[in-house]
């Protein structure tokens, strides 16, 4: 019945509102409204005292306070119970001397990791795959990324997703493939032969009408 | 209760946050301002001491009960 329930939950989409939660955690009960007004990652990962996720969250912790300069919260998730997370956490500060300073889920009944699809059967019918879930103030999911549970994340690329969500909502741009912060963005494709004819009188660098780039 | 100790006494930042409503009432992100906590936990944690008693409710903001006054004594 569960494994029904697994594969007939419904995949968050990016666009979408983030569903609802409350759930226990690390740092008390929380819910998904308390981060409104505030970028938050929502991360899975597959179990506690596991390598890779070690490696993992001393990461997340390095670029802790990167996030927290462009307003973004973390929030790890995994099904094991808060006791084992609060072990994991200070074993973690024992022997490497990093303190997690972000709230995890325990999601023992795996109430918020099928609700957003974060448990994917064929890789393990019992623990979260490594999902990236980055909503944004307004809780609309904006990114979703999945790796596998034997690839680690890469803290460089969620920083320069998230350089480059806040980049796009704030001079209403798009930013092209590498782009890094500082580099040319894109311009919106225009919607109008008249659009198109004017654009490339506006000095900008284009290749063309429909790809033209511009320095902010 | 990441406020509330298992004893009923306030957790350091249960107790942070009292003392942010010392001066009468205070909406969530001015407490996290007084308190120097992130919103998240603020938000969690006013729930909390409004459960627990030691903290009122009126619309978007918070304010001391007479039990949390006393507690900060």
């Amino acid at each position: 019945m569960e494994e029904v329930k697994e594969q007939a939950s419904h995949m968050p989409r990016i666009g979408e509102p983030a569903p609802a939660f409350e759930a226990v955690t690390t740092h008390g009960k929380l819910k998904l409204e308390d981060f409104k007004g505030s970028w938050l990652i929502l991360f899975s990962h597959p179990a506690d005292f596991t390598p890779v996720c070690t490696t993992e969250f001393i990461a997340f912790t390095e670029i802790h306070p990167e996030l927290q300069k462009r307003g973004v919260e973390l929030l790890g998730l995994s099904v094991d119970s808060v006791s084992s997370h609060i072990a994991w956490v200070r074993n973690v500060e024992e022997k490497t001397k990093v303190k997690i300073p972000f709230p995890i889920i325990a999601d023992l009944n795996k109430e918020v990791s099928l609700d957003y699809g974060m448990i994917h059967p064929g890789q393990s019918k019992t623990e979260t795959v490594r999902c990236v879930f980055i909503i944004d103030p307004n809780q609309i999911i904006r990114t979703i990324l999945y790796y596998p549970l034997t690839t680690g994340r890469n803290m460089d690329e969620i920083l320069r997703i998230i350089d480059a969500l806040q980049t796009t909502d704030n001079n209403a741009v798009a930013t092209p493939a590498n782009w890094r912060p500082g580099d040319k963005v894109v311009v919106p494709s225009p919607n109008t032969q008249e659009m198109a004819e004017e654009r490339l009188k506006q000095g900008y660098e284009c290749v063309d009408w429909y790809l033209c780039k511009k320095k902010i | 209760m990441a406020c509330i100790s298992p004893d009923g006494k306030p957790t350091e930042s249960g107790s942070k946050m009292l003392h942010a409503l010392k001066g009468g009432l205070g909406s969530p992100e001015e407490v996290a301002s007084k308190a120097g906590l992130p919103l998240f936990r603020v938000r969690s944690g006013l729930r909390e001491l409004t459960e627990a008693g030691l903290a009122k409710q009126k619309g978007d903001k918070y304010e001391l009960s007479e039990e949390g006054a006393k507690l900060i004594k």
